[in-house]
């Protein structure tokens, strides 16, 4: 097929000058409002880090220690501050090592854009040096990709990245760009914004009428339950749900990315769904008439057994990607659209109701799961440190108004249950893909994108030595990120699945860790290991007064399981509490 | 339930890598695509991919909104057998010797809707298009005369209740879309939505 000719108006206010395709890069991030990129140098890319060197006043610049951290910090950088993550590698493995990056901001709808230099267009196809087929490569696992080979095609192909990447359900855009291109010296008309593109409509018109026959639904309601999930925060609709959820009188339970888009505190806020989340709204799903799906998409580890799932409910299901509605669970009523329009419709057609008999039922539940679970997690009869009660800690100090970053596993798990969040956009954590190695960098990122917030990374003994290198970054960015270890000396999950089905046959679950004071002191960054329940609270007082980013190991106990847990291939009704 | 044979057909943009991006939709899933055929299509610019595959609806319903998707897709239509007209070409090459001697080829030519593409003293090429079923016919008649090479061509398929494209393109680059545009197949579901 032939090539793409990208469609540019020409700008006839602005004078034409001669600039090269590298400079007509940085301009589109300017006029784009990009303040900080992550990203990592090499042969290929030379040119655009070349021209970088003189946009240092516009554009800051943190040179991580891996590109897989360089796009992790993206994703963090894009969760806290609502924009565009953006990240530059280099060709070949520079590229190869954002795959994990992409993959993880694809399935959890992160809107990045990545920008990799590639050999001369002469030489493509030639087995280069450091050349690889990244457009092919990440096919799979971003929203858009585009390899450019002639710098008069980078405004436009630029303005359609951001776009893409922003607009309807967000996503990673990648866009390569050969040496060439970056050096080509060009007539540059100035920037002009996508606005339109005629293959994508990132926003439908809402029809009406299924608006209208929602409302029907949720107005008949005996026994209403709202789920939430990241669509509200991607949707900036944080108010709009509120509003809906309080004029219904509906309580309200999110999926792991969902948390945070409503305060953990509110009375109609009844917890987490899924796999570890909370009894009541786990058991109640299969108790419910009308189940209303908010800006999420019905994911395996929070459904559990489909077939066993909800049947009992009319679904309705609001999201702005067609391909979501039926995907998983067959709507009753499928409204498309973006939430932040959507919901207000709805909230006005809704009767201002409450439940009370209904709400309480999530109460017992909850009563329940605190007498066997939670009293035990966060305030433990034994010696031995739980991580529930780090996380208790850690709220009570902060007061909920810190963004928490997090990992893969347990202490993921324990997180997203027991931190308190006032406000959206804190939580901060690797969903779908579930990418060990993501909190360190995340919450580099994260710090950038909001600096004002203090940023707590938590992260198992596993994880952070996938990603440890970016203690480099920490030190030479400055950022000051707190970095909480909690190690149990396994890697948990995995072990405490060995324990429940594999007859505690521990497999190569057994990790080592090195001294993470010492590691971070090298990297000068201050830190102390502590084991004891007597220590905590002062440790967890020092880490986050220190003035500058700091490290704290807290030893946990070695074999504690998270619970409630939906076994898999469990309805989630079938919840168990141990 | 059972698997059919359904045709897919797409309206993209000439985009390089859209048919990576297309394919890998059925790769992922682990579908075999039966025939593939790329071509331009009614509307200047625009191209129409021609997708075959034995899948159950469901599948394909679900495949074809994830196809639609994509930022380059316009427009992604699936249909059975019973709602297209299709046709598939295929050449056969016999040797020129052994069909004069032993076939009559016009009546070959006749009942098969055949013709001969080429003629030579060493080889005769033929030529029929039709259902698969129809150009297997003249395989099995041809090969007791030993037949050199055979080849078939991707379906191609016109869909019977379609008004083309010229109309929706036009909607497409608006940036208000019209009524049509927000057409999807959930969406079309309204009796079943108010009767419930």
């Amino acid at each position: 097929m032939e090539t793409l000719a990208v469609e540019q108006e020409p700008t006839i206010t602005k004078k034409t000058q001669t600039i090269s395709g590298s400079q007509a890069v940085l301009e589109a991030f300017v006029e784009e409002g990009v303040d900080t990129i992550f990203g990592y140098p090499g042969g290929a890319i030379m040119p655009i880090y070349d021209a970088l060197y003189d946009y240092h006043d516009k554009l800051k610049h943190i040179l991580v220690r891996h590109e897989q951290g360089g796009i992790h910090a993206g994703q963090g950088y894009a969760r806290t501050s609502g924009k565009c993550g953006v990240v530059f590698a280099t060709s070949g493995p520079g590229a190869t090592n954002l795959v994990t990056g992409l993959a993880d901001a694809m399935i959890d709808s992160t809107p990045l854009v990545c920008i990799t230099g590639q050999v001369y267009a002469h030489l493509l196809g030639t087995d280069a040096f450091q050349e690889i087929d990244v457009i092919n490569i990440t096919t799979p696992v971003t929203k858009w990709n585009y390899q450019v080979t002639d710098a008069t095609e980078i405004p436009a192909v630029l303005a359609k990245a951001f776009y893409i990447a922003k607009s309807g359900r967000p996503g990673p855009v990648l866009i390569d760009i050969t040496k060439n291109a970056q050096l080509q010296q060009f007539d540059y008309e100035g920037y002009q914004p996508c606005t339109h593109i005629r293959s994508y409509r990132p926003k439908p018109i809402i029809r009406k009428e299924y608006v209208t026959a929602a409302a029907e639904l949720i107005n008949k309601a005996e026994k209403p339950f709202i789920i939430f999930g990241q669509g509200v925060i991607l949707g900036k609709a944080e108010k709009e749900f509120k509003a809906f959820v309080e004029k219904t009188g509906i309580p309200a339970a999110w999926t792991i990315l969902g948390l945070s888009a409503l305060p953990t505190d509110h009375p109609l806020n009844v917890g987490m769904l899924g796999m570890h989340g909370n009894y009541g709204p786990n058991v109640l799903t299969n108790d419910c008439d009308v189940l209303i799906a908010v800006g999420m998409r019905f994911d395996d580890r929070v459904t559990g057994r489909l077939d066993k799932y909800a049947k009992q409910a009319k679904i309705i299901h609001l999201d702005i990607d067609p391909s979501e509605i039926d995907k998983n669970v067959k709507a009753t009523v499928g409204v498309w659209g973006d939430c932040k329009e959507t919901l207000p419709m709805l909230t006005k057609l809704v009767e201002s109701k409450v439940y009370p008999q209904w709400v309480n039922r999530f109460r017992e539940y909850q009563l329940e799961e605190e007498k066997e679970v939670i009293q035990e997690e966060l305030n433990p009869s034994t010696d031995v440190l739980t991580m529930g009660e780090v996380i208790r800690n850690l709220n009570e100090l902060t007061g909920g108004n810190a963004v928490i970053v997090t990992d893969v596993g347990q202490h993921q798990m324990v997180a997203c249950r027991y931190a308190k969040f006032n406000q959206s956009k804190s939580n901060v954590t690797s969903g779908g893909l579930g990418t060990m190695g993501f909190a360190l960098p995340a919450a580099i990122g994260a710090k950038f994108g909001a600096p004002e917030r203090t940023v707590v990374a938590i992260i198992g003994d596993g994880g952070v030595q996938m990603t440890i290198q970016e203690l480099g970054t920490v030190m030479q960015s400055e950022v000051n990120i707190k970095i909480l270890i909690l190690n149990n000396e396994f890697l948990g999950m995995v072990r405490q699945w060995q324990q429940l089905f594999h007859d505690k046959r521990y497999s190569f679950v057994d990790i080592a860790s090195p001294d993470y004071v010492a590691v971070a002191k090298a990297y000068k960054i201050e830190g102390q290991k502590i084991s004891q329940r007597e220590y905590l609270r002062d440790a967890l007082t020092t880490m986050l007064n220190h003035n500058g980013s700091y490290l704290l190991e807290v030893m946990v106990g070695k074999e504690n399981n998270v619970f409630p847990m939906v076994p898999q291939g469990c309805s989630v009704s079938e919840i168990r509490l141990k | 339930m059972q698997k059919e044979e359904f045709t897919i057909t797409v309206y993209t943009e000439n985009h390089i890598g859209l048919l990576v991006r297309i394919a890998t939709m059925f790769s992922r899933r682990k579908i075999n695509i039966e025939s593939l055929n790329t071509s331009p299509s009614e509307a200047e610019g625009i191209h129409r991919f021609t997708i075959v595959i034995n899948e159950f609806e469901e599948v394909v319903r679900k495949l074809a909104r994830q196809i639609e998707k994509q930022v380059e897709v316009l427009k992604a239509y699936y249909n059975t057998n019973d709602e297209i007209i299709w046709q598939e070409l295929a050449l056969y090459k016999v040797s020129t010797d052994e069909i004069a001697e032993k076939v009559k080829v016009e009546r070959l030519l006749r009942e098969h809707g055949a013709r001969a593409v080429v003629i030579r003293k060493d080889y005769t090429i033929f030529e029929t298009s039709g259902h698969r079923e129809e150009t297997d016919k003249l395989v099995e008649v041809l090969a007791p005369y030993g037949l050199i090479e055979f080849v078939r061509s991707a379906r191609v398929a016109i869909i019977k209740a379609s008004h083309g494209f010229h109309e929706k393109l036009r909607e497409f680059e608006e940036a208000q879309p019209g009524e049509e545009q927000i057409e999807n197949e959930f969406l079309d579901k309204q009796s079943e939505v108010f009767t419930m």
